[in-house]
């Protein structure tokens, strides 16, 4: 007994003087929340956190001082589990910054940690609009793409080459909803109508089903608002029931990771939208030469968007002098954002990251000459052709 | 003619697609039932099976040109003696506890299966051609029905009927199915047991790979393509009667023709009706439709 509670004791002590010398070197936390084993993990995922690394080596591993260090977790497209990861890492792990990966449910939860924990939370590979509309924090930034982005450009192009009837199928969640719903607002304003849409569960097994729902609205344009494994998966059944013979499918959200396991056989001709390509000029070609040798296949947007993502807010905390979350935000809001992944960006009031978009049509195979060789530039919106000039007056943050 | 506010043609069209499902739950939930019906053991690693004949095939194509027709054979052999190794190296230890144990010990080993794969080929997957000769479609006039899908539920089905018949009409069946009700009196009679029991988790296993290649030219072969299967295909076996070979292939085959009845009348459920139903059935009976009480 008296053994056991002099343990305790020593423990206690020991416990107190290692956290004591943790916080002597006090480093810079960034945590990384994606799918790391799910249906989005090739957007992101484990090609993300190398993307982050590699930021951190490229700014020189530490910043006022202090050494830089990264903690990941898969949040399993669970919001639960993504939320409290955050909520732990913020309370036990002094993180500074939060990377969010895919999974605009999932982001959602993580925002409201983020509001609530004050630490800043830069929103990568979620999609949802509503991240810098009804669901803004101060310390949200959107920074790679969003669903108002990606219907712009995508559903105002095929709009305005002819595609005026649509038919969406749709991924049954907030990622999915949001993008149908800024594609369809983009569509109608555009003298194009949409004859019908179909909710399907995420992860569903077979798609056919729908695609025949689909077939028999007599729609031109099949708006696939879904992504990943979802989105493979109704290209496929739409190229085998011979659908796409008499519809034009819609891309509304295709990473490069998704055209190359469908391979350009099945993809080629497609629109799509996206915030970054490898192939756009030198330096994101000297990127994707980096992140090839690692990785062995070229970034998608959202591996990029995390690169540049962690070096602009290390770059924040350097012009700031501190990691106090305020200063911070201050200093990223106020910052003319300038890297391989975004030219003359500025974050918004709302947290949107305004930045070039780039509407691609993916290449046949016989346009395309060397490896991942897979899209061709169709259109370059500027930031406030992309999202619009106006932050999204839902969000409370923005003066009314 | 109008049924449910659905027109007569969408109706006849889903039900060819909800055919086509069905056929494919009742190769797999075949598999399952003969696994637990013969050896009692909870096979959780079914899915992943099946996601590695439907990659045994992608890499069979890729690395040694192996072609579709071959790849129907070679897949599931390949899978068969992996599954082999598994029985022998760790199953056979579990047989006289628990079926908990069995059940942990497949889930384990189906998430490192997926890890693997999902390490070596990403999550969003490979692209498998459709074989030329099933290419195109059928006009069935209500709708087009792509040859493959059609060549799917032909062949499930006489995979089906030929295990059913194997196992019910043949002295080989007889023999498997005297091992269960009673191992240590057939190895009286001088036959070799663990043998038997060994090639039926092989034959199991097989079934899976088959559904798998079977699959490959329609889905995208990712890491996780069984994942998603594997807990429906489990609710089909629980309705059918765990372990009745009859059950799950007719189960099957109606849960798919429900299922996509369900993605017309209302697509946001058409992933839990499923379950639903699962949950109805074991309230009314327990053993499943056509389990033993």
């Amino acid at each position: 007994m008296k053994l056991g509670s002099l343990t305790g004791a020593l423990a206690a002590i020991f416990g107190v003087l290692t956290t004591q010398a943790a916080a002597a070197a006090d480093p810079v936390v960034i945590g990384d929340i994606d799918d790391l084993s799910g249906v989005y993990a090739d957007a992101q995922g484990q090609g993300g956190i190398e993307a982050v690394n590699m930021a951190i080596a490229d700014f020189g591993g530490s910043v006022l001082g202090r050494k830089i260090v990264l903690l990941t977790a898969d949040h399993q497209n669970k919001p639960d589990i993504g939320a409290t990861k955050f909520r732990e890492w913020a309370d036990q792990n002094g993180l500074n910054m939060l990377l969010g990966g895919s999974n605009t449910g999932v982001s959602i939860a993580m925002a409201k940690v983020a509001a609530a924990k004050k630490v800043p939370f830069i929103v990568i590979g979620a999609g949802g609009a509503s991240l810098t509309g009804a669901d803004c924090t101060p310390y949200s930034v959107h920074y790679a793409y969003d669903t108002t982005a990606l219907a712009n450009g995508t559903a105002s192009t095929i709009v305005k080459n002819g595609g005026k009837s649509w038919f969406f199928i749709t991924a049954d969640y907030a990622f999915g909803t949001q993008l149908q719903d800024a594609a369809a607002r983009v569509v109608t304003a555009n003298g194009g109508k949409v004859l019908g849409s179909v909710r399907v569960p995420l992860g569903a097994t077979d798609f056919s089903s729908f695609l025949l729902q689909a077939q028999s609205s007599g729609a031109q344009v099949l708006g696939l608002a879904n992504a990943g494994t979802d989105f493979s998966n109704s290209l496929k059944g739409a190229n085998e029931f011979g659908i796409t013979k008499t519809m034009k499918p819609a891309a509304l959200l295709a990473f490069i990771s998704d055209i190359h396991s469908l391979t350009l056989q099945t993809a080629q001709g497609l629109y799509l939208t996206t915030g970054w390509y490898w192939d756009l000029n030198e330096e994101t070609r000297a990127f994707g030469k980096r992140f090839f040798a690692k990785m062995h296949r070229e970034p998608t947007m959202d591996q990029a968007g995390a690169y540049s993502a962690t070096l602009q807010y290390l770059n924040a905390v350097k012009a700031a002098g501190s990691t106090d979350s305020d200063k911070v935000m201050t200093e990223l809001k106020q910052a003319k954002l300038n890297d391989m992944f975004v030219k003359n960006g500025y974050i918004r009031a709302d947290g949107l990251m305004v930045h070039n978009m780039y509407v691609m049509q993916v290449k046949t195979p016989a346009e395309s000459k060397y490896a991942w060789d897979y899209y061709k530039v169709i259109k370059v919106m500027p930031g406030a052709e992309a999202d619009g000039t106006q932050p999204d007056p839902a969000c409370t943050l923005v003066k009314k | 003619m109008i049924v449910f506010g659905v027109p007569l043609p969408a109706i006849l069209g889903q039900l060819t697609l909800g055919l086509v499902n069905g056929s494919f739950y009742a190769l797999l939930s075949l598999g399952l039932a003969v696994i637990f019906g013969l050896l009692g053991i909870v096979n959780f690693a079914h899915g992943a099976f099946y996601m590695l004949g439907a990659f045994a095939a992608y890499i069979g194509m890729q690395a040694f040109g192996v072609n579709y027709w071959f790849a129907l054979i070679l897949a599931p052999l390949t899978v068969a003696i992996l599954g082999i190794i598994i029985e022998r190296l760790f199953l056979r230890h579990l047989y006289r506890l628990d079926p908990l144990y069995g059940l942990l010990l497949t889930f384990g080993i189906a998430l490192i299966a997926e890890g693997i794969m999902r390490d070596r080929f990403g999550a969003s997957g490979k692209s498998y051609p459709v074989p030329h000769l099933l290419r195109g479609v059928f006009d069935l006039g209500f709708m087009v029905l792509p040859i493959y899908r059609a060549w799917v539920v032909a062949a499930s089905l006489t995979v089906c009927g030929m295990t059913w018949f194997l196992l019910e009409r043949t002295r080989l069946g007889a023999i498997l199915r005297a091992a269960t009700e009673n191992a240590r009196l057939v190895q009286a009679f001088g036959i070799n047991v663990p043998l038997i029991v060994m090639g039926t988790y092989g034959a199991g296993v097989a079934l899976a790979a088959l559904a798998g290649v079977l699959a490959a030219p329609v889905v995208q072969v990712s890491p996780l393509m069984g994942s998603s299967l594997v807990i429906v295909v489990f609710a089909v076996v629980v309705i059918g009667g765990m372990g009745s070979i009859f059950g799950a292939v007719v189960s099957g085959v109606s849960l798919g023709l429900i299922e996509g009845f369900t993605k017309v009348i209302y697509p946001e459920a058409s992933n839990i009706v499923v379950f639903v139903i699962m949950a109805v059935v074991l309230i009314w009976r327990p053993a499943g439709l056509f389990g033993k009480e």
